[in-house]
């Protein structure tokens, strides 16, 4: 609650992205806009407060509700702050019987933290998420837009180091 | 060499460039169409080549075409499915991520073909980087007159939209995909109406996978017949094979279809064999929604025959001792590996992701996911293994869309085919629970 309360708007180059994307869909069909708008929003704001969400809705000219029941929907969206880096790691089937299991503790313990949960500091964030294609070069996570594959205990710890700097 | 039809130019530093795809014969089958071809002689050779949707499902994809509804004065959609989400399938990624542009090729085709004017690619939303590629590629196609306004000089319009998904499983049914376009959550629509007759916003639209899309160049290149003539009875063209697991190499493969299991299985052009010192357990031949099967019916079918990796020869026999080429997500266990576990784990997988519009498949999937978890981790008792099989039964064929029967199915196969491992779990907690433990009984291992 002690965040200052600044008008929410997009920055002009991802205005200017928006609104293109509202012009990819039919006349009428601006909603077809919010899935791809609410990328946006997250990389902007980094999760997606009612705010955001409000701010959405009102740019594809829809009800909040409408927005909201989506965002709850997808998985990829993160409806709480969030810490800097958020490693999205598989922990669907193939990925296990690659190895991931192991490689994934040894990635809570190096990070101290558990699914769900944001390091002190500020600077990660866990979550478990299902299979993301990607599964013969399992053990796999995604942190933001990269998939880092095929991992191990050291390439776990020299990506953490690397993203620490 | 396997015939290639797909990944023939797939190993080619800068394939991903417009001016590399180009010099390698790219947009060629394009020119071809839009210059020489009717719409309707490009949906004849579609229908010609037999080719079967790569999406899971194999419904042919020239029969799909001439279903679609042409009412006057409405637009009509083609929309690409690229959510690719069902464990151990990771071709299509591989596909747009190596060589978009002979996607994008595919998608102007194809809807020259249907008369479309406005195409979608929705690609889940994780693969935001593919999504970048391809978009450079829409632009690059554009820059160069094959997409856009008035197709070198055809009068035919086209734009390409590239859609991402925001993490769900259950958009990657169709009908889900299609109220997911439509920017709302996905649940899925009762089927009929089809897609054909009423899709995106109410208007005729065909969806189909990346991979069937694609195909599309080869055989405007060649020919629906030279295609038709690639693979094994109505198991035509090659597909492209994910495999994961146990195996030396795993990775996406291009096998002609009819090539047999032991021979993907072992030889080094593909996985190369169990990975060293281990044997076979089991396999997911089709992605996880398919029918598990134990090393005894990999090779041969039931009936002594070779397996192939065919349509027809993965399912021979049923759900009794068949499996499915499903989406071609080849998932291969050692004796290593649980099924318990494994099973758990699918599992809770389809009850994260059903969409709750079914109450057998939401409860259904809770259920087993809760059962499953019980006996994995030591609590479980002889009846549950009975429950499982039960409620399974009470899913299939109860729901609005098959996530129920992808539910149901993995986990009627293991306890079909691993009954014995089940128990052991429930006999001998302590010892089965022990990380690492796997049951060595009677199972045949090759
Ligand atoms: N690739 C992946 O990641 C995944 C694939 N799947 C696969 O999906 C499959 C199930 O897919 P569904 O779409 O539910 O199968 P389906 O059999 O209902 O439909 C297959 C295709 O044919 C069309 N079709 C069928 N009958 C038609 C008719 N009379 N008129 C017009 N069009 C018609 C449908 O619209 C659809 O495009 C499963 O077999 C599974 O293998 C499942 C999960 C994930
Ligand atoms: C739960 C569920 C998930 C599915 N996911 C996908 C998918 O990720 N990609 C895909 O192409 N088809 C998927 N399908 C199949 C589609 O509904 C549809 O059959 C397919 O996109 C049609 O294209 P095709 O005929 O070219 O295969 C899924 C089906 C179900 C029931
Ligand atoms: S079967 Fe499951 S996923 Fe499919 S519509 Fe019903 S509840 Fe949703
Ligand atoms: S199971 Fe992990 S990427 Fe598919």
């Amino acid at each position: 609650m002690n965040q200052v309360a600044e008008p929410i708007a997009f920055t002009p180059e991802r205005q200017k992205r928006v609104d293109q994307m509202i012009a990819n869909y039919p006349e009428g069909r601006q909603k077809s806009a919010l899935l791809p708008v609410l990328h946006v929003a997250q990389e902007q704001w980094g999760w997606l407060s009612s705010e955001v969400m409000d701010h959405v809705a009102k740019l594809l000219d829809i009800q909040p509700i409408e927005v909201y029941e989506v965002a709850t929907f997808y998985t990829m969206f993160h409806l709480d702050p969030v810490g800097k880096n958020v490693i999205e790691y598989c922990r669907t089937g193939p990925c296990c019987l690659m190895g991931a299991e192991d490689v994934y503790s040894h990635l809570k313990q190096k990070l101290g933290i558990q699914a769900g949960e944001t390091t002190p500091d500020g600077l990660f964030s866990l979550k478990e998420v299902e299979c993301l294609a990607a599964c013969g070069w399992g053990p796999v996570f995604q942190i933001r837009e990269k998939y880092y594959m095929n991992l191990t205990n050291e390439k776990v710890d020299s990506i953490i180091e690397e993203l620490s700097q | 060499m396997s015939k290639k039809i797909l990944l023939e130019h797939a190993h080619i530093e800068g394939i991903e460039t417009f001016d590399t795809y180009r010099k390698n014969g790219g947009y060629e089958a394009l020119e071809k169409a839009i210059k020489t071809m009717s719409p309707e002689a490009v949906v004849e050779e579609a229908k010609k080549s037999g080719v079967r949707g790569r999406g899971g499902a194999g419904f042919p994809m020239g029969m799909k075409w001439g279903f679609l509804a042409k009412p006057e004065g409405v637009p009509r959609y083609l929309v690409c499915n690229a959510d690719e989400s069902e464990p151990g399938t990771f071709k299509d990624h591989y596909l747009m991520k190596t060589i978009p542009h002979l996607l994008i090729e595919g998608m102007i085709i194809s809807s020259f073909a249907l008369g479309a004017n406005k195409s979608f690619i929705y690609v889940r939303g994780e693969l935001m980087y593919v999504i970048n590629i391809l978009q450079q590629a829409i632009a690059e196609a554009k820059a160069n007159g094959f997409l856009g306004k008035n197709i070198l000089g055809s009068g035919y319009d086209l734009e390409l939209v590239v859609h991402p998904g925001g993490g769900a499983y259950i958009c990657g049914e169709e009908t889900a995909l299609l109220e997911s376009l439509e920017g709302k959550r996905g649940n899925p629509r009762n089927k009929p109406p089809f897609p054909a007759v009423k899709g995106l916003y109410q208007c005729p639209t065909v969806v189909n996978n990346v991979e069937s899309i694609a195909n599309m160049v080869w055989i405007i290149n060649n020919g629906g017949d030279a295609y038709a003539a690639v693979g094994v009875g109505r198991s035509t063209g090659t597909k492209l094979i994910s495999a994961s697991g146990h195996i030396k190499n795993p990775g996406v493969y291009e096998i002609e279809l009819g090539l047999s299991v032991e021979e993907f299985m072992n030889s080094d052009e593909y996985c190369g064999g169990i990975r060293d010192g281990h044997h076979l357990k089991a396999l997911v031949a089709g992605g996880s929604s398919v029918p598990i099967i134990p090393a005894n019916l990999v090779y041969k079918t039931a009936n002594g025959e070779d397996r192939l990796m065919s349509y027809e020869s993965l399912s021979d026999g049923g759900f009794a001792t068949g499996t499915m080429l499903g989406s071609g997500g080849f998932i291969v266990f050692d004796e290593t590996a649980c099924i318990v576990r494994n099973t758990w784990n699918f599992s809770r997988f389809y009850h994260h992701e059903s969409c709750g519009q079914c109450s057998p498949c939401r409860e259904g999937t809770g259920w087993m996911e809760k059962v499953l978890h019980r006996i994995e981790h030591g609590h479980g008792n002889m009846r549950d293994i009975d429950l499982l099989v039960d409620v399974a039964k009470k899913i299939e064929g109860n729901t609005i869309c098959p996530l129920g029967d992808a539910a149901a199915w993995p986990v009627a196969s293991a306890i079909r085919h691993f009954r014995d491992e089940f128990e052991w779990h429930v006999k001998y907690p302590k010892e089965a629970t022990r990380p690492g433990a796997v049951y060595m009984g009677e199972a045949e291992l090759v």
